[in-house]
């Protein structure tokens, strides 16, 4: 069993460090909302776990991608496509803001995730591991795309008591978070019931891949559902942000920390689940050999 | 060379169907326990949604979508565990053909499966409600959610019947990501069954065909890799 690196302990303490200061910063430093008042505050820790379960679930595409492609293929056109992709979505996030272009925040945000989907695949095939070294990164990202996601929706719950009046409402952004909860919570039954370590890893990142694009589909299918009027593709959602109070730039400043501060602390527990994830392996390895 | 080639794909997945089609009207199995299924649970929302004329009107797209998806998974289940029982399966992937026809065999005959269902099950609630379905616009929905279910539903059952927890897995994998067919097909139903304007219904059709044609996209890419060893 090798020690863990240095590195890794400093980033534990880093990210715990960054905690506790993003805790001072949503309670003493922030200033009280005036409508909604010290509840306010939720929301800061919502929308930043909202997002790191997001992008643990977005990544395991990447990753299942590289399990069935057992890690391999030629990465340089996956890397330019990510690249371009990137500053395709950052132009477009551009145009959004100075002319106004609804679509373009579609664009970018589309060309945003395509870009960091090449990007992973391409760096992944440039590792040359094998699927079960990239099955143990899915299964992480799905485990802490689960704890996040599950702060996020009870977060919300408890800004949704005072605020609209009851825990829950079958809005689409919270049924659309709820069956993401249930999609990834399926995808690690059916690995419970899998002995087979290449099967497992391969059902599972079908699964993972399947499971993500459905969640823009039924996000979609529940906004017509709720509405009368038909749905322009293009329409622009009231950002949470905004509609969540933020008016001062200490409020910002909070809330972009705390965003930071779980991307931190989520690298942190990625890394830490991977190690895991290797010593369980040794042991399964272990096992195996002293069967025989 | 290339027709060739087609004609060679068609014949292989038509023998699929027909495979799957002979040994269902031998033994009709399968069609007695979705069909006398999908009655009891009407049966059952009689009872527990009290189905008076007025509820009826509201809810009938419902009752028919939630029917047809727990009467589909059992005959989901069943088309992949016979395969599975006696190795039939391995025997299907030695056969010198590209596995995507074994996969859209399959598909095609559980959609013939679960449309005769529907076809029975239709004209049995007009006549227990005494109202009318037979409305082109419920058919052609009936049909584009039927496939959408059946795409998804053929790849998850495949997968579902190679673990430990084989049937009981099944509904837990499907319903999650089949709820925006669910969602579509019971919105667009209740439209054409209520006479609704055309431009409320579009939105949901759009979608069904959307969801419809990135599935059987998607299946058809990953079947290969969950029936190989």
């Amino acid at each position: 069993m090798e020690p863990k690196s240095n590195a890794l302990k400093i980033l534990d303490w880093t990210a715990a460090a960054l905690l506790v200061v993003a805790t001072y910063l949503v309670f003493f430093y922030a200033p009280k909302e005036l409508v909604m008042g010290n509840v306010q505050r939720v929301f800061y820790f919502h929308v930043a776990t909202g997002w790191v379960g997001f992008l643990a679930f977005f990544l395991t595409v990447a990753t299942g991608t590289l399990v069935i492609k057992d890690g391999r293929g030629n990465p340089r056109p996956w890397l330019i496509a990510g690249w371009t992709g990137l500053v395709v979505g950052f132009l477009a996030q551009g145009m959004y803001r100075s002319m106004d272009l609804d679509i373009m925040s579609w664009v970018s945000i589309l060309a945003a995730m395509i870009g960091l989907y090449a990007l992973v695949l391409g760096y992944g095939m440039r590792k040359g591991r094998d699927f079960q070294y990239w099955d143990i990164h899915s299964v992480s990202l799905v485990e802490l795309g689960l704890v996040f996601s599950f702060i996020n929706i009870a977060s919300g719950a408890v800004w949704a008591r005072p605020i609209w009046n009851t825990w829950w409402t079958w809005d689409p952004r919270l049924v659309t978070a709820t069956i993401m909860e249930l999609i990834y919570v399926a995808y690690l039954m059916l690995r419970a019931g899998i002995d087979n370590p290449v099967r497992r890893a391969r059902f599972g990142a079908v699964y993972a891949i399947l499971g993500f694009v459905t969640v823009p589909i039924t996000f979609f299918s529940i906004r017509i559902w709720r509405s009368i009027h038909p749905v322009v593709f293009g329409a622009q959602n009231p950002g949470a942000e905004v509609d969540a109070g933020m008016t001062t730039g200490s409020m910002y400043f909070t809330f972009f920390f705390a965003l930071f501060t779980f991307t931190v602390l989520f690298v942190d527990l990625y890394l830490n689940r991977i190690r895991l994830g290797k010593f369980a392996e040794e042991v399964e390895q272990l096992k195996m050999k002293s069967m025989i | 060379m290339r027709s060739d080639a087609l004609r060679a794909y068609f014949r292989s997945m038509s023998a699929i169907v027909w495979k799957d089609l002979a040994a269902e009207f031998r033994s009709r199995e399968l069609f007695s326990a979705m069909f006398v299924f999908a009655l009891l649970v009407i049966l059952i929302f009689n009872f527990s949604l009290q189905l008076d004329p007025r509820a009826r009107q509201e809810i009938t797209a419902g009752v028919l979508w939630v029917t047809f998806a727990f009467a589909g998974t059992l005959g989901l289940n069943r088309s992949m565990a016979i395969e599975k029982d006696r190795s039939c399966l391995d025997g299907l992937l030695l056969a010198p053909v590209d596995r995507s026809t074994i996969y859209f065999g399959k598909a095609i005959g559980n959609l013939v499966f679960m449309l005769v269902v529907e076809a029975v099950i239709l004209p049995v609630y007009s006549l227990l409600y005494n109202v009318n379905l037979f409305n082109p616009g419920l058919l052609l929905v009936i049909l584009l959610g039927s496939i959408g279910y059946v795409a998804v539903g053929t790849l998850l059952a495949t997968m579902a019947v190679q673990t430990r927890t084989r049937d009981i897995l099944l509904p837990i994998l499907l319903f999650p990501l089949i709820l925006p067919v669910l969602l579509s097909a019971v919105r667009a139903s209740a439209g054409f069954l209520q006479g609704r304007a055309m431009a409320e219904i579009w939105p949901s059709i759009n979608l069904l065909v959307v969801y419809d044609l990135i599935f059987i996209a998607l299946a058809f890419m990953f079947f290969e890799y969950v029936v190989e060893e």
